[in-house]
This record gives structure tokens, C-alpha cells and sequence, in this order.
């Protein structure tokens, strides 16, 4: 189908595209699913349109709400998108030191934005963001790391579009943050194709990320079930970098850096089968394209410059 | 038997600020035992009822130990051990310039 009512109707049903030269062999071969091709460009808009449906449906979300999200980036913009056409006011909170692209984007989208302190990243956010809701009770915190919806929304949607697409497949990557695709994706595998590989690709930021991090109070999305994975990688930006880079040389795909990060793994898994002698198919997701993380510098100069410049940065 | 451990910034107050140590060991268990000879304290910052602590994330190679057979996961000499806290994340949270 490619006639829609609206834009909210055209979330998900997004094509897959496989990879003829970065595939090893024609016995394992790799697939691109594009969640860039999304409304807002981004896979967010699956879980961001289903929490809110959810929400209307269970009643907590009513007409003229106000809705609150601790999100830095993509998540927030399909929030906005999703409240602009719903007529809801939302709020996001993200650490102040997050790009003007970003910034820009969400107040576009109607967006009003509560900055948190740079020093703590998303962690920080989050925090800030359940103090908020904790003194306004009457707005909705759709709280994407643990909203079941986020991970419904990939269980109804990502995984059964995969299967239908890609029968065959053995594998499926993709990046973990909220851990909702990986969720999703992998409750709808290990019932309707249980040998199906469920592997997470996890984006390994520099140190000055991780500096002032406490090991007693870490973070670990209320989504997350160990279960349902059955391999996890830590991905640096090198490799992230890298791949990126080749996915666009050698595929002709523009896609944002945390993609890289996933596409690493799913190289990783091929080299796995083709050494093993099994024949494999594996998908794993673009999260979206690259525009948005153009003055990040990643896609400049030598590898060795990109990573450089990506220190310290949340680049997925 | 050389394995090099990466140690995070909140745990270098163990190892003199070394940003990596060597250690050895047939098994994660061994090597922070080991680890915990030359750093005494360190193996409690990562152990809590005999396993791994929460908001403590292993990798051997890339690989999170914790589907590798967690405490028991084999190690072969010249792997690469890196330890780090849990953060929060998700696919395209922006890119944030963090403490420059």
C-alpha cells in the first residue's frame, strides 16, 4: 500500500534492501531494513506513535495533555510529529550540550524543550525528567525505556514485516538503547521463528562519557531482558565510523552513525557463518540517515580524524 | 598468560590511574581474582554475591561476557578485557559533546 489517510498512517512498512557487495557470499548474505524511510526519518516513529496510542487507549493521555520525555534526539522528534497532528503539547527534556540541529528540529516540531547538565548524558535526563513528572502529575510521561508500547510497536510491526520480507532469515542485529527493537523484534522471533539469532549491537563512547559514571548507579532500561538476546556487542566509534563509511561506498546508503555501529555486528555474525560453513541471512537496522550528524565530523577526513573528533560525544 | 583489562576512570583509584592493567587467567572468575592480587578492593567494585554488579558491563573481545557464560566465560592469551559502567542510550540520542 502506498496511499495513506495521513502521515501517522504511513509509520513503519518500510522496505528491506539487501547488500549484494558488502555480503560475503551469496549463501550469507546481509540485509538493510530502512527505518530511515519513516515520516520523520527515524525508526522512533514505530514507538513513539504506539505509546500514544496506547496511552489514548488506557485513557491517560486526553485531548490538550501535556506530554513529558526525557529524549535527546530522535525519539523527541516523533513525539513532536505524533503531538503536532494529536493537538498534545510536549515537553523534552535533554542534556544541554545536545546539537543545535536538534534543538532546531524539535521547536520546528513544536516541541518546548527543558535542558538537563551536560555532565550527566542521558542518565542525567532521565532523572530530571522523572523529578519533573513528579511535580506536575498531570502530564503523561511516555517514558520510551520502559514503556511496553515501545517494544509492542516492533513485535507487531519491525518483526513480522521482517519475516514476511525475509523468510529465510537467521539473524537479526540491531542497536541497543532503549532495548524496545531488540524487545520487540525478538518476542515476535522466539515465537513465530525461535532459531532466529537475536543480536545487540551497543555503542562504546569514549571515556569522557563514561568519566563520572558510578558503578552503583548505572542504567538499565526497565525493557531490558536478558532472555531475549543471545549475543550483545560493544561497538567503539572506530568501527562504527568505518562501516558507516563502507555502507555508503560499496551500497550507496547514507545512514547516521549508530547504523555503523549495528552494520559491525552483522559483519561480525557473516564472518561467523561463512567460517563455520552455514549458510546465513541476516537483517539487522538503519536507525536512519546521516543528515542529522553531518557536523558531528564523521563523515570527514581520515578515520583516525572521525574518531578523534567523535570522543566524547554520544554519537548513538 | 597476558590479558589486557581496560579499566574505566571510576576505577583507576585501584590501579595507580593505570588506564589498563595486564592480569591472567583461564576464566573472567580467575582473572579478577588475579586482578584483585596487585589492586586489592577492585574484585568488590565488580563482584556482588558472587556475580557480576549490576551497573557493571565486561566485555572480552566486543563481547559481553554476560552471554558468554558470565563469571565462567573462557579467556585465551592476548584477549582484550574492557570494563565499563551501564549508561543510558538509544538509537540517534544526538551527539552530545561531553565535558570540552
Amino acid at each position: 500500500m502506498t496511499r495513506y489517510d495521513s502521515l501517522l498512517e504511513s509509520v513503519g512498512g518500510t522496505p528491506l534492501i539487501g547488500l549484494p557487495r558488502l555480503s560475503p557470499s551469496p549463501d550469507v548474505r546481509i540485509w538493510a531494513k530502512m527505518e530511515d524511510r519513516n515520516p520523520t526519518g527515524s525508526i522512533k516513529d514505530r514507538p513513539a506513535l504506539k505509546m500514544i496510542e496506547q496511552a489514548e487507549k488506557d485513557g491517560t493521555l486526553r485531548p490538550g495533555a501535556t506530554i513529558l520525555e526525557p529524549t535527546s534526539g530522535n525519539t523527541g522528534i516523533s513525539l513532536a510529529m505524533a503531538a503536532k497532528l494529536k493537538g498534545y503539547r510536549i515537553v523534552c527534556v535533554m542534556p544541554e550540550n545536545t546539537s543545535e540541529e536538534r534543538r532546531q528540529l524539535l521547536r520546528m516540531w513544536g516541541a518546548e524543550i527543558v535542558s538537563s547538565p551536560a555532565a550527566g548524558g542521558s542518565n542525567e535526563a532521565v532523572r530530571v525528567a522523572k523529578k519533573i513528572a513528579g511535580e506536575h502529575p498531570d502530564w503523561v510521561m511516555l517514558y520510551q525505556y520502559g514503556n511496553e508500547a515501545n517494544a509492542l510497536a516492533h513485535e507487531e510491526g519491525t518483526g513480522p514485516e521482517l519475516l514476511a520480507d525475509l523468510p529465510e532469515i537467521t539473524h537479526f542485529v540491531a542497536g541497543l538503547g532503549t532495548t524496545g527493537t531488540l524487545m520487540g523484534v525478538s518476542r515476535f522471533f522466539r515465537s513465530a521463528k525461535p532459531d532466529v539469532r537475536i543480536v545487540a549491537a551497543e555503542p562504546r563512547y569514549g571515556e569522557l562519557v563514561y568519566g563520572l559514571r558510578n558503578l552503583d548507579e548505572g542504567f538499565v532500561p526497565e525493557l531490558y531482558d536478558a532472555s531475549l538476546i543471545d549475543s550483545r556487542f560493544s561497538v567503539g566509534p572506530r568501527d562504527a565510523v568505518r562501516r558507516v563509511r563502507e555502507l555508503l561506498e560499496l551500497e550507496g546508503i547514507f545512514a547516521g552513525i549508530s547504523t555503523g555501529a549495528i552494520l559491525h555486528a552483522a559483519l561480525g555474525q557473516a564472518a561467523k557463518a561463512v567460517k563455520a560453513g552455514e549458510r546465513a541471512d541476516i537483517a539487522f537496522v538503519v536507525c536512519d540517515g546521516g543528515w542529522k550528524y553531518l557536523s558531528t565530523g564523521a563523515y570527514e577526513g581520515t578515520v583516525d580524524e572521525a574518531e578523534d573528533r567523535l570522543d566524547g560525544q554520544l554519537w548513538a | 598468560m597476558a590479558i589486557e583489562v581496560r579499566i574505566p576512570t571510576i576505577l583507576r583509584t585501584y590501579t595507580d590511574g593505570a588506564k589498563a592493567v595486564d592480569g591472567s587467567g583461564e576464566t573472567l572468575q580467575a582473572l579478577i581474582d588475579d586482578l584483585e592480587g596487585n589492586h586489592p578492593g577492585i574484585k568488590d567494585r565488580l563482584i556482588e554475591s558472587g556475580d557480576l554488579r549490576r551497573f557493571v558491563n565486561v566485555y572480552i573481545n566486543d563481547e559481553d561476557v554476560r552471554f558468554m557464560g558470565g563469571l565462567d566465560a573462557e579467556l585465551s592469551d592476548g584477549d582484550q578485557v574492557v570494563v565499563l559502567p551501564a549508561v543510558a542510550g538509544g538509537a540517534g540520542s544526538s551527539a552530545q559533546p561531553v565535558g570540552r
